[in-house]
């Protein structure tokens, strides 16, 4: 079989890579692109394979089968210290027997950089994580953020290829997370860095992401910028991940000028707009997907709109979060979440709403990518 | 109420030492001031202990060259034991540390088994294997080698061997517990850098792996330099050690004045180097190598 084409101008390219422990297989025929100077972000829960698909692409796990690639040129067999990659782990990994100037300056000691060179590189990188006046202190003295900003200067100074980001803000406090977390994507943007950021942590992965790819035991889910994972779910798993959403069962009864008619299993008609890619064929059985924030209640019945199926409901729970509500809705045989803005007040429970969901906002769902693989083998 | 409740979280570590600060005590402050006190009385020709302040003993051992050499001797040997161990220990805490084996329990258990015997019975077992009837030689002898057995026990470098054969385990396990504190995420962070494994060995798990090593070191030193069996079992006429002296003066001289004052320099001697020690390096190191 020929060498797949591959693209110098990917930072890094994944092809069938499959990482096995023993009889268990962490990561199954992966394949992914992260096209330069972009900041991917592997996302899923523990166990998924996102750290160890990192880990690999680092060097620190030797991939079972299939290439990794850096800037077009195969790695698998190329020993960690000479991949060029920046790493930030979860927990920092600072050499605490070494001041902070040395822990930063630590990669330029192995490339080709003199000592009036080196003092420049890392003084500009402590500017850029805006600590510039640490130098002589050592890592226990510091804070958990600083500590991280500097775990990062440490890991941009040597201008590495690419830029690995293990769970580097889990072990922060929620503000400062939040703080980092502009903070990254602010470094990572001036410096134009190819990145890859490993999160379990949704809003982190939305919010950072030039491209999201949600990771489940072992296979990729979907790939796709935060706004696509976000509002077109190609599978359940990736809809129930990311946000809360409403998932039904039906029929696909009709389909006409790209909207279809939906008849839920013992319930109400839903109208959807298939997935672009994913057409839906009338008598089909499908799955399907609507965010809590995309059910609209009002108390009267809002004005007529084509697109949209209006139900009626009671709500049953409210689950109060200051500018915004969470709602549990009784729907005749449904039973719906949906997140709305307080105006004034909230509604009560008991109350009797309506319910609008409009056609763009239902999605067709896929299987699961692991659940029909593992189907596959099953059949095979 | 106050008051009283800080007063009581106050005892509480007091109540908790008190057992152990009473066994020391009992044990072994008050024995060593018996002993410090013992130094100044005086052994007379007769051989009765004539009680009072007599500063005979310390001026003989203070004064006499012999001892001085005997205290350098044991020393040397303490220190030529402490690296071997030290060269010896490193790897195997090493292996044990990183190896990727699923029974690394079972290799420190392995590690732990000569407790499970007498020190003077393993010591006395190099008798079997290196004793003129011992194993080596009757191997050498079958197979021709030799003709008549070598003699290779009683001198100074099977008194090494034995205390070597003593002291390795505490030594590995120090090193061993200090290197398994070691983020091995240091490791990753400086190959990512670009440190080869070897220069990554150097920058990071060395150095941090110093404290065990200096913890490891001192035990062996202290323990090997107060050491008198190895030298009785292992060691010919001329091998003796300092402990060597206080057993020859309290056991077959009977000197107990004499033995007193020596036993006295030599606590003071290792005791210096612990305080020595313990100026420049956490002693804290050593208690997590039991641990």
């Amino acid at each position: 079989m020929a060498d797949p084409q591959h693209d110098p101008q990917h930072a890094v390219e994944l092809r069938n890579v499959v990482k096995r422990f023993g009889a268990f297989t962490a990561v199954h025929a992966m394949d992914l692109n992260v096209e330069r100077g972009s900041f991917v972000t592997f996302v899923g829960p523990s166990g998924c394979g996102k750290t160890t698909t990192l880990r690999m692409i680092a060097g620190l796990e030797d991939a079972t089968d299939g290439d990794i690639r850096i800037k077009g040129q195969r790695v698998n067999d190329v020993p960690i210290h000479k991949r060029n990659l920046g790493i930030v782990f979860q927990n920092y990994a600072l050499f605490p027997h070494k001041t902070i100037y040395e822990n930063v300056a630590f990669g330029l000691k192995y490339r080709a950089v003199d000592r009036e060179t080196a003092r420049k590189k890392v003084r500009e990188a402590l500017q850029l994580v805006q600590l510039p006046h640490l130098e002589e202190r050592v890592p226990k003295q510091l804070s958990g953020g600083q500590q991280q900003r500097i775990a990062l200067a440490r890991a941009i100074v040597i201008e590495p290829d690419v830029l690995l980001l293990d769970e580097p803000l889990s072990a922060l406090d929620a503000n400062l997370r939040e703080e980092m977390r502009v903070e990254l994507k602010r470094i990572q943007r001036e410096l134009g860095i190819s990145t890859i950021f490993v999160t379990h942590d949704q809003s982190e992965a939305l919010a950072m992401s030039d491209k999201v790819v949600v990771m489940s035991e072992g296979w990729i889910e979907q790939e796709g910028t935060p706004e696509q994972v976000y509002n077109q779910p190609a599978s359940e798993f990736v809809a129930n991940f990311l946000g809360i959403s409403n998932i039904f069962s039906g029929q696909v009864q009709a389909v006409s000028g790209g909207i279809a008619r939906l008849g839920l299993d013992d319930g109400p008609e839903l109208l959807g707009h298939p997935r672009d890619g994913r057409a839906a064929r009338q008598g089909e059985r499908v799955r399907l997907a609507v965010r809590a924030e995309k059910v609209f209640l009002s108390e009267s019945a809002p004005s007529d709109d084509p697109a949209a199926v209006v139900l009626d409901g009671k709500v049953t729970a409210v689950d109060y979060q200051g500018q915004a509500a969470r709602y549990f809705v009784e729907a005749g045989p449904l039973t719906l979440q949906a997140i709305n803005p307080i105006d004034r007040r909230p509604f009560h429970e008991g109350q009797p709403v309506k319910l609008r969901i409009r056609a763009q906002d239902v999605v067709l769902l896929d299987a699961d990518a692991h659940q029909s693989a593992a189907a596959k083998a099953a059949a095979e | 109420m106050a008051v009283s409740d800080a007063h009581t979280r106050d005892m509480r570590p007091w109540a908790l030492l008190s057992p152990a600060l009473t066994a020391i005590t009992l044990l072994l402050a008050i024995p060593t001031c018996f002993v410090i006190v013992y130094s100044f009385w005086l052994r007379t020709a007769a051989g009765d202990e004539q009680v009072g302040f007599y500063l005979d003993n310390w001026i003989e051992v203070l004064s006499d060259p012999f001892y001085r050499d005997i205290l350098l001797y044991t020393l040397k040997i303490g220190l030529i034991t402490t690296v071997c161990c030290a060269l010896m220990g490193y790897p195997a805490a090493y292996f044990i540390a990183f190896s990727k084996m699923r029974n690394k329990a079972f290799l420190l258990l392995l590690l732990m088994l000569p407790f499970w015997i007498s020190y003077i019975i393993r010591t006395m077992s190099w008798i079997n294997i290196l004793g003129v009837s011992g194993a080596v030689n009757y191997v050498l002898q079958s197979l021709g080698i030799v003709a008549e057995p070598i003699q290779m026990l009683y001198n100074e470098a099977t008194v090494i061997l034995g205390l070597i054969h003593f002291l390795l385990p505490f030594m590995v396990l120090n090193i061993y517990v200090s290197l398994e504190g070691i983020d091995p995420n240091l490791n990753a962070a400086a190959r990512s850098l670009g440190s080869t494994p070897f220069q990554a060995f150097r920058e990071v798990t060395l150095p941090l792996s110093l404290p065990g090593l200096a913890a490891g070191s001192l035990l062996c030193f202290v323990l090997g330099s107060g050491t008198y069996i190895t030298p009785i079992v292992l060691g010919g006429p001329g091998d003796g050690m300092f402990a060597n002296l206080i057993y020859d003066a309290i056991i077959t001289q009977l000197n107990w004045p004499l033995g007193s004052a020596l036993s006295i320099v030599l606590l003071i001697v290792l005791g210096s180097v612990v305080l020595l020690y313990n100026r420049y390096l956490s002693l804290g190191q050593i208690s997590k190598g039991f641990g």
